[in-house]
């Protein structure tokens, strides 16, 4: 807005106020992307009785009985070991495998390479919400049911990942590494874990990062699957407390924000590789 | 993209070896999946030990009627499609101008990366999570929204936001556009980065103005990365599910205007245990998304043409 323009007319104090007004602007939409967490976090340090009264921007003293309330209902931190069962373990597996994928479709000229790499971009247009009932029918045949295989082993499937593991090989990794690693006699599988997985690594860390805050978020699925409490993960049971806590908000508003204030962590650490991630996915655009 | 390596037929079954695990879980979990549900929506099915009973078009008869009948179906496109039209046109919109901000090379803004970072900030937390947190910041009388407009004099009194049909729909999509503005912000910013730098040495040599810079360099330019946003997003906008269940406790309330498409499968399938007609109900809302997907892209070759 104020750049160009602003520029040619050498006016410092206009450049001054475009940019005041600029910034304020920006800094009240970042605001705006916080506070509601922020009401979230205060909230579940305050009784009943003061939630009701009105806005609360400040701590409070009942942060532990809120705790102790919200305990007696929902075992949280069992839903954070099944969260990270299912996102930790798939994400795993997927590092591994989905490597090993998109290392088959970048250095291998096999029959249907092509073909079979087209499959998996069609499955990246076809959201899974559309086939959950037939998702659900294969997992109660396999006897599925209530286990987190149910959600673990579908996430190998990630064809974002191997798109764009596939894309970085392609780019990292010249073949000339493989033509003499082979000529010093190494195997292919020995190639694939000792040279092809580092080589990898930065974009197997971005993409596994994506898809472990992906896994992390569903809701859907999870909800099909695990229908015994014990098994289930945050989502759903943030999802139950709201409804179990109809008028408690206090208690609710703890569970609430004990499943946001993780994510809230390990963003201010990691955003930008998660940020890469998303950029990632896009440039293919 | 296969070069002299990969001309080695010697080492060629090893690559079909190493994508076999990815294709095997694949079939089973996502192909095997789909197909499974086209032939449900040719049964009536309860779920559980009793197994699915072919009747033909049924279910589909079913919907048609529903359609015809203003059903409850009927209902669930209606409200999809007007919580998503009513999100991604802000959202858009917003996007674009934050990303056209935050990029300009004139006018550095400092602190960008964090900017960029909280507006991203919404959309990583859990779905459930913001639904939930939502339900209570919207709430009667005393949620923090409510306490903000009476203190501010906006409203007189409290509002009521999730008992109000337009209220809620609109409280919705504002929350996803909330939600997913400063991803979409992201993706159009690494798209304009990666615009040629000529083309706005040109236009500046041409003493063109920022906004035909910005019509006649950036939009078009951006055009592929912005088809391609636009068709996730119908999809993803047509698949929604998660926030309205969770801020309507799965009722859609108030008298169903914000059950969206996916919320009645869950509802026909999962609550009803009618597994068949809500399969039909998925392949109906697939074929749905299909059609649009295909209107959209023909649309946009066409304007291509000229």
């Amino acid at each position: 807005m104020s750049t160009l323009t602003v520029r040619k007319s050498r006016s410092p104090f206009k450049i001054g106020i475009l940019d005041i007004i600029l910034y304020i602007f920006l800094i009240g939409l970042a605001i705006v992307c916080f506070l509601p967490f922020y009401f979230m976090i205060i909230n579940a340090t305050h009784n009943n009785a003061a939630i009701a009264q009105g806005l609360n921007f400040l701590p409070g003293k009942y942060t532990w009985a809120n705790y102790t309330k919200m305990s007696e209902r929902i075992n949280i931190w069992r839903g954070f070991l099944n969260s990270f069962i299912v996102s930790g373990v798939g994400t795993a597996l997927l590092a591994y495998f989905g490597t090993l994928t998109a290392y088959g479709f970048s250095k291998y000229k096999f029959l249907g390479n092509k073909t079979l790499f087209w499959v998996i971009l069609c499955s990246m247009m076809i959201p899974p919400q559309l086939s959950v009932i037939g998702f659900y029918d294969v997992v109660q045949k396999l006897k599925l049911l209530n286990n987190h295989l149910a959600l673990i082993l579908p996430m190998i499937a990630s064809a974002q990942f191997v798109y764009f593991v596939r894309l970085y090989l392609d780019a990292a990794l010249p073949d000339s590494i493989i033509e003499s690693a082979r000529i010093d006699g190494a195997s292919e599988f020995g190639i694939f874990n000792r040279m092809v997985l580092p080589i990898a690594s930065p974009s197997i860390a971005t993409m596994g990062m994506f898809n472990f805050i992906n896994s992390w978020n569903q809701l859907l699925v999870p909800q099909i699957v695990l229908r015994k409490e014990a098994l289930q993960t945050v989502p759903i049971l943030v999802a139950n407390a709201k409804g179990i806590y109809r008028t408690d908000y206090a208690a609710a508003s703890m569970a609430i924000a004990l499943s946001v204030v993780p994510i809230l962590i390990a963003f201010a650490f990691f955003s930008k590789r998660i940020i890469g991630g998303v950029t990632a996915g896009a440039v293919k655009g | 993209m296969f070069k002299s390596l990969t001309k080695n037929d010697k080492y060629a079954h090893y690559g079909f070896l190493f994508v076999l695990p990815f294709f095997i879980i694949m079939a089973i979990f996502i192909i095997y999946p789909i197909l499974n549900t086209i032939y449900l929506s040719f049964t009536v099915w309860e779920g559980a030990t009793i197994p699915p009973k072919w009747v033909g078009l049924q279910n589909y008869l079913r919907l048609f009627k529903e359609i015809k009948e203003g059903g409850i179906f009927l209902q669930s496109i209606k409200n999809t499609w007007i919580l998503w039209i009513c999100n991604v046109i802000p959202q858009f919109v917003g996007a674009l101008a934050l990303a056209v901000l935050l990029t300009d090379k004139h006018n550095k803004i400092k602190g960008k990366e964090f900017f960029r970072a909280i507006f991203y900030l919404p959309n990583i937390i859990t779905m459930a999570s913001i639904a939930a947190l939502f339900s209570f910041l919207l709430g009667w009388p005393h949620g923090a929204i409510n306490d903000i407009l009476v203190g501010l004099n906006i409203l007189k009194e409290p509002f009521y936001f999730l008992q109000n049909v337009w209220a809620t729909r609109l409280s919705i999509s504002t929350i996803l556009t909330w939600m997913w503005f400063g991803y979409t912000m992201i993706i159009f910013m690494a798209g304009i980065k990666a615009i040629p730098e000529e083309l706005f040495e040109a236009a500046r040599v041409d003493g063109a103005s920022k906004w035909q810079t910005f019509k006649s360099v950036t939009l078009p330019q951006l055009r592929s990365i912005m088809t391609y946003q636009v068709v996730t997003s119908i999809i993803g906008g047509l698949s929604m599910y998660d926030l309205p269940q969770v801020l309507t406790n799965g009722t859609g309330a108030p008298l169903n205007s914000v059950t969206t498409m996916v919320m009645y499968i869950y509802r026909q399938g999962f609550s009803n245990y009618s597994l068949g007609y809500a399969s039909a109900v998925a392949i109906g809302l697939f074929l749905h998304i299909l059609v649009v997907v295909a209107i959209f892209l023909k649309f946009i070759n066409k304007k291509e043409d000229y």
